[in-house]
């Protein structure tokens, strides 16, 4: 990649990473700040998808005003050989929003994987706690849940 | 929240078109027009059903570090050391959970040799030991959420 795409292309992130211009033309609009074309603009986004620099395009709903108001932190000490293939399973089923494996912490903290779960209220999430228990089986050693209580800052992942 | 809205919420997560007129062109297959649509889109952006609409850029493909955080504060310290820990701009978000490790952040920094700093400093005005979860495998990462 050239170093001037690399440079419209944060140009163009710091410009889309807090929305899109709710316009006809919202490229346009934005490729007009940017002193490019509608076409560069869209070029460069069909990049970052096909790259995976970015996620999607879309809207980002605020999932407690859907009403997603437990959130679960859930934690899984887990055998080291079966982790990686577990853990896929985990992350596929629907109701896991991010699934990571983690360094245990011993002999502070034994879990190394780490799966959240929303939902509409905590029963519903020890619902869903029991579907990652049963996917486990024998490798599961221990587990725990944290809720979160409180949401004590969040200016989410920009450049700056 | 009528059915047009969450069908907008449910179906617009991903796919916004890349094209001259998008709005146009999503409004089309969700019953309504590109006028209905950005009115609808504008009503919940305001009223925070949505937290935004655009690109969704995954902030650590696009360069930069992220580390995922705990400590376990007492009690009687809560506040204090959430300031303490909130002042540093390093810190992109910071929850409360029940649990003796309390506090969870996560730390984004241009540069993974950045990290280690921050967490001394944060040690060292709060006298707590910093854990510190590095991510080591990813199996997925999604946040869609049904209307």
């Amino acid at each position: 990649m050239t170093t001037a795409q690399e440079a419209l292309d944060e140009r163009l992130v710091r410009a889309t990473q807090g929305g899109l211009p709710l316009v006809s033309e919202p490229y346009a609009a934005v490729a007009a700040t940017l002193g490019v074309s509608e076409a560069q603009v869209i070029g460069r986004l069909d990049a970052m998808l096909a790259d995976r620099r970015l996620r999607r395009i879309g809207v980002v709903p605020n999932h407690y005003a859907l009403g997603y108001k437990a959130n679960g932190m859930s934690v899984w000490d887990v055998d080291d050989s079966a982790v990686d293939d577990l853990g896929t399973q985990v992350g596929a089923l629907a109701f896991v929003s991010h699934c990571y494996r983690r360094p245990r912490r011993l002999p502070d903290w034994p879990y190394n994987l780490f799966a959240m779960v929303h939902a509409r209220t905590r029963e519903e999430v020890e619902a869903k706690l029991g579907e990652i228990r049963r996917r486990l089986g024998p490798a599961l050693r221990a587990a725990d849940v944290l809720y979160s209580t409180r949401i004590l800052k969040k200016t989410g992942l920009r450049l700056r | 929240m009528d059915e047009l809205d969450r069908a907008i919420v449910n179906q617009l997560q991903g796919g916004f078109p890349l094209c001259a007129r998008p709005f146009a062109a999503a409004a089309a297959g969700l019953g309504t027009d590109e006028d209905g649509l950005i009115a609808r889109l504008r009503a919940l952006l305001a009223d925070g059903t949505l937290s935004r609409f655009g690109p969704l850029y995954d902030a650590e493909r696009l360069g930069g570090a992220f580390s995922l955080c705990a400590l376990r504060v007492p009690a009687k310290d809560f506040e204090r050391v959430a300031g303490l820990v909130n002042a540093h701009p390093e810190v992109a978000h910071n929850y409360e959970r029940e649990h003796a490790f309390n506090m969870w952040f996560v730390l984004a920094t241009r540069a993974r040799g950045d990290i280690p700093r921050v967490l001394a400093a944060i040690e060292a005005e709060t006298g707590l030991a910093v854990f510190e979860f590095p991510r080591e495998a990813e199996y997925f990462i999604d946040l869609r959420f049904a209307a």
